[in-house]
């Protein structure tokens, strides 16, 4: 007779803003992510269930959920590193509207990178001669630390602040935006420091670090938030800034 | 919170620490020398210099706690941020005037 592998206990998010956890009873397995866990429930328990998911190796930024309490990307969150006592509780991000079930709406937090214009705004065009960044420059060093971010909105989700005030514009945006001021190719930080200088911008924020502390990828935003608060208060001191 | 009330709060912070920490030197001073009220007052009435002291000290606790509690506001109230603009305006402008005329009483 097979013998039956050791199972867990998952309570997934069921419904929208105003839903219930429901609880699967899921096999154990070596080396299982979350993301296995939520997918084994998809394909063999409720095929019913929402969440989303995409490239499955910590590039996308889009299989967020929170995990036991904690924001977490859950494609490279290991089951054995969270469940420790055989539970798993797994509930969509916070401060963001829930679609269904595991699904968010992310539109909030993509606004609020289009409000810090976290878009790259080119100072020349494809005639001119290509720009040439020294990577030991301070403002390049500064640039990188921040530049890897994949957008997954784990940051957003532990934010405090987010959560007091909706105009906020988020750990990420300003974490975008301070890699930009610090890109001596973007044509565009006039404009760039008035938006995070303005009110929900980078000012807003408390330093509680929680950002930091749950960013799968360790970026720092809130030393990023640090450095637009000190270029923003001597661009004003300096008359740059009218607000 | 915006840049200008970011630098309003840093900038008067930045002038009340060493305020605060020559009231509380005053205050050791004043209770281990076991001075009364009267020789209190009798250092202060007519004095400048504590006159501007206290008057910058005050000044700069109003215009600082009121930006604070603007901030408090705007995030645990449902106030707009106008309404908490203004309430924390009057809140400012009443720490002002109590602490002006406790410094009145001091050196006039």
């Amino acid at each position: 007779m097979p013998e039956t592998p050791p199972q867990i206990s998952v309570s997934l998010w069921r419904g929208g803003e105003a839903g219930r956890y429901e609880t699967y009873s899921v096999p154990r397995r070596a080396s299982q992510t979350v993301l296995d866990v939520v997918t084994y429930v998809q394909r063999h328990l409720d095929p019913t269930l929402s969440y989303r998911f995409a490239c499955r190796v910590g590039m996308c930024g889009s299989c967020a959920m929170t995990v036991n309490g904690r924001p977490r990307w859950t494609c490279r969150t290991l089951v054995a590193k969270v469940a420790s006592a055989g539970r798993l509780e797994i509930g969509p991000l916070e401060n963001l509207p829930v679609i269904k079930d595991l699904t968010t709406d992310m539109q909030p937090f993509f606004e609020k990178w289009q409000q810090a214009k976290g878009a790259f705004a080119p100072s020349r065009t494809r005639a001119d001669a290509m720009a040439r960044i020294r990577p030991e420059s301070p403002a390049r060093i500064a640039a990188d630390a921040a530049i890897e971010c994949i957008n997954c909105g784990v940051c957003y989700a532990a934010c405090d602040t987010v959560r007091w005030n909706s105009e906020y514009l988020g750990p990420a945006a300003l974490n975008r935006a301070w890699t930009l001021v610090n890109d001596e190719r973007d044509g565009a930080n006039t404009a760039r420091l008035a938006a995070v200088a303005a009110s929900g911008g980078c000012h807003s924020c408390h330093s509680h670090q929680s950002c930091q502390e749950h960013c799968p990828l360790s970026l720092n935003p809130t030393a990023a938030i640090a450095g637009l608060k000190r270029r923003t208060a001597a661009a004003y001191l300096n008359g740059e800034l009218k607000i | 919170m915006n840049v200008r009330l970011y630098v309003w709060q840093r900038a008067t912070a930045a002038l009340m620490a060493p305020l605060v920490l020559i009231h509380i030197a005053v205050i050791f001073y004043a209770t281990r020398q076991g001075l009364s009220a009267a020789d209190i007052l009798s250092r202060t009435r007519g004095s400048i210099a504590w006159a501007s002291y206290y008057g910058i000290f005050v000044a700069a606790a109003s215009i600082h706690a009121a930006i604070g509690v603007r901030n408090v506001l705007t995030e645990w109230s449902p106030l707009t941020d106008r309404r908490a603009g203004r309430f924390a305006a009057v809140f400012g402008l009443l720490l002002f005037v109590l602490g002006l005329r406790a410094v009145a009483a001091l050196v006039l």
